[in-house]
């Protein structure tokens, strides 16, 4: 037999009808996450034909795109809060979830949250599935060994009505990740490491595995968090093996199997990982030891250099000369010591548990500067409540940050949380585009704990010269 | 979906390197619920000043711009969000076709379900074409080829059922629902249920 890469196994396993030289496979799809952005374009188009959805039971649905992180307990509160054309597409996915027979975890739910949060958080995320979401942070799911990945909104439409999907085979990324990581140093900066190495467009076409001690040794939160971040050096997918870790994570969550169920999915679960000799299209290493704290300087998320470092001098062009005259930053210069305006923590990325405590181990006893100003959004209300259990909110609110309920909120700048033109935000999110935070807004972007150093510093620092205190 | 076999048609160049979906349409333009009009959104923040008001120095808002079909941009064009609001906002706009060195996944995709064409070029082609603006090329999807005005010919990749899918305009959910009995087998006789 010959050896299989885990997502050889989980692609053949969802093959409805082969690929062919003349048409696309027929990939089955176990898992579609839907949200209130990327779905009322694909409901019109099932009302308009008199299609009904196929599996609702296989589809979880959520607002957070565009949902106000401030409380909202009744749709009255909404129009208060929203303005205007969000309030009638957050209205529109709760008329469309009822008239389809979708369950939505909505503002009247404690289930509600990023959908990539929530996905993981509930069970429904599970090894060997396939999950899409018209979302490209899809690839979060991946670090369960589940192959996941962002779709249109027209195939939002296709597995609505059919559960599958029209796939070509992508090719195989095999990235090893090795070495212990140094203290102060965290999934996020491993991630930001890999794009600015293999650059924004260095997985296209490609479903990457991250594989190695440094990956075993994380916890599940940390695995996200680099998964999360697949699409941003293009890649289709991230996927990581599942193992004790990943069955220990699932263990009794709401959605996961029970009783002999279980015990039969562990099993299989565990069969998944890589065959050894399994073979790769392409392989990239990266050695873990000698990572720094990351952080961004320009526009897009594989312009990232250590906490410490100047920005480089070897690229050129108009591209990059925009890049830095937009985040008014020069070539030669560190980022280190520039004035911050704002620092977000929060989004599909960084805004779980224990990204949480992380920032309160960095706040805890400290104030945030006069001249930031600090915004903390958890990624569920489920994530909400257990920091209001640990007492994190205290922590965040004794240091002057802003504490709110869940959603995306600064990390696309959709529900009104924007960042001001001009201002430089050191964000835990993955995007540093133009624009991506509000108009005009400068963004960094860095892990938990070097995003909670810029708060208290008051401009860019390196969060291993700060005692960080449990 | 309009059907297409060849376009002729002047160039628009957008120099600029890896455009991400956020550029081609900002977020503050996704509370949409339907797919038209989003022309208007198109490269938003890079086309109007603070006031709203048209930059006349931005590609976009010259007047060749306003016939051409063919959006030629830097190397690795769409890279970033999901959302399809990119290609309907292009597609809105007029643009049929997008060339550069190298096309994101997920935009790729949307933009064969819109009926925009995605041509990966080599490097010499590009430059080529980054040199000649408002130059009129030819987009031939029988043999997928781009057509200079020389007469030389480059060959692109797309698979053949993209390819078949745009010269006949067609809407890939109807092949999808074909294949329901193939489906409902699948659900059958897995032997694990999600
Ligand atoms: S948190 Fe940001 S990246 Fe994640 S799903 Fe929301 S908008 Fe997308």
């Amino acid at each position: 037999m010959t050896a299989k890469s885990l997502f050889e196994k989980v692609w053949q396993d969802h093959v409805v009808v082969p690929e062919t030289d003349d048409t696309p496979a027929v990939l089955y799809i176990d898992l579609h996450l839907i949200h209130e952005v990327t779905t009322p374009q694909a409901f019109n188009v099932l009302r308009e034909r008199g299609i009904r959805v196929r599996r609702p039971d296989l589809t979880l649905a959520t607002m957070d795109h565009s949902t106000p992180t401030v409380p909202v307990t009744s749709l009255k509160d909404l129009d208060v809060v929203a303005e205007g054309s969000a309030a009638r597409q957050i209205r529109q996915m709760i008329e469309n979830c009822r008239e389809f027979g979708i369950e939505l975890h909505g503002f009247d739910r404690d289930t509600r949250g990023i959908v990539h949060v929530i996905g993981p958080e509930l069970g429904a995320t599970q090894p060997g599935k396939t999950i899409v979401c018209g979302d490209s942070h899809s690839s979060t799911h991946g670090a369960f060994g589940a192959l996941a990945f962002g779709i249109g909104s027209t195939e939002v439409g296709h597995v609505l009505a059919t559960q599958c999907l029209l796939q070509r085979r992508p090719r195989t990324l095999a990235v090893n990740i090795n070495g212990q990581l140094a203290a102060g140093v965290t999934a996020k900066d491993i991630i930001l490491a890999l794009i600015a190495k293999i650059g924004v467009d260095g997985g296209t076409g490609h479903v990457i595995e991250y594989r190695g001690s440094t990956v075993a040794a994380l916890d599940m939160e940390q695995r996200m968090t680099i998964c999360n971040m697949s699409i941003e050096a293009g890649a289709r997918a991230g996927m990581m093996a599942p193992d004790e870790t990943t069955v220990e994570y699932l263990r009794g969550r709401p959605m996961a199997p029970q009783g002999a169920d279980w015990d039969a999915a562990v099993k299989r679960w565990l069969a998944l990982p890589s065959d050894p000799g399994a073979s790769f299209d392409r392989e990239v290493s990266l050695d873990a030891s000698a990572l720094e704290p990351m952080i961004t300087f320009g526009t897009n998320p594989g312009m990232a250099i250590p906490v410490t470092a100047a920005i480089p001098e070897r690229y050129s062009g108009p591209s990059f000369r925009k890049a830095m005259e937009y985040m008014q930053v020069e070539a030669g210069k560190p980022m280190l010591g520039k004035p911050v305006d704002l620092v977000f923590i929060g989004s599909c990325t960084n805004s779980r548990i224990t990204d949480l405590r992380q920032v309160a181990s960095v706040l805890r006893g400290r104030k945030v500067a006069d001249n930031v100003k600090m915004l903390i959004v958890p990624g569920s209300q489920a994530i909400k409540q257990q920091a209001e259990s640990e007492g994190l909110d205290e922590v965040f609110r004794a240091a002057g940050a802003d504490w709110r309920e869940s959603g995306c909120s600064m990390c696309l700048g959709m529900n009104g949380d924007t960042v001001p033109a001009g201002q430089l935000c050191v964000s835990t999110s993955n995007r540093n585009f133009e624009g991506r935070q509000g108009i005009g807004a400068r963004t960094v972007l860095a892990s938990p704990l070097t995003a909670a150093a810029a708060a208290v510093s008051g401009s860019i620092a390196d969060p291993r010269t700060l005692e960080t205190r449990q | 979906m309009e059907k297409l076999t060849r376009l002729e048609s002047r160039i628009t160049l957008l120099p600029a390197n890896d455009v991400d979906t956020d550029q081609i349409v900002p977020a503050r333009f996704l509370t949409t619920t339907t797919r038209a009009g989003l022309g208007k959104a198109l490269f938003a923040d890079w086309r109007y000043d603070a006031a709203g008001q048209p930059k006349p120095d931005f590609v976009l808002n010259q007047p060749e711009a306003a016939d051409s079909k063919v959006l030629v941009a830097g190397n690795n064009f769409g890279c970033g969000s999901s959302r399809e609001h990119a290609p309907w906002a292009l597609a809105d706009f007029g643009f049929r076709a997008v060339i550069s060195t190298a096309i994101a996944d997920i935009f790729r995709n949307n933009s064969i379900k819109n009926g925009l064409v995605p041509v990966v070029v080599d490097q010499a082609t590009h430059e080529w074409l980054m040199a000649n603006p408002w130059e009129t090329v030819t987009i031939d999807l029988e043999r997928c080829e781009l057509v200079l005005p020389d007469g030389s010919a480059t060959s692109f990749p797309l698979d053949g059922f993209s390819r078949y899918c745009l010269m006949e305009g067609i809407d890939q959910l109807g092949y999808l629902q074909q294949q329901s009995p193939a489906i409902d087998r699948y659900e059958e006789q897995r032997p694990w249920k999600p």
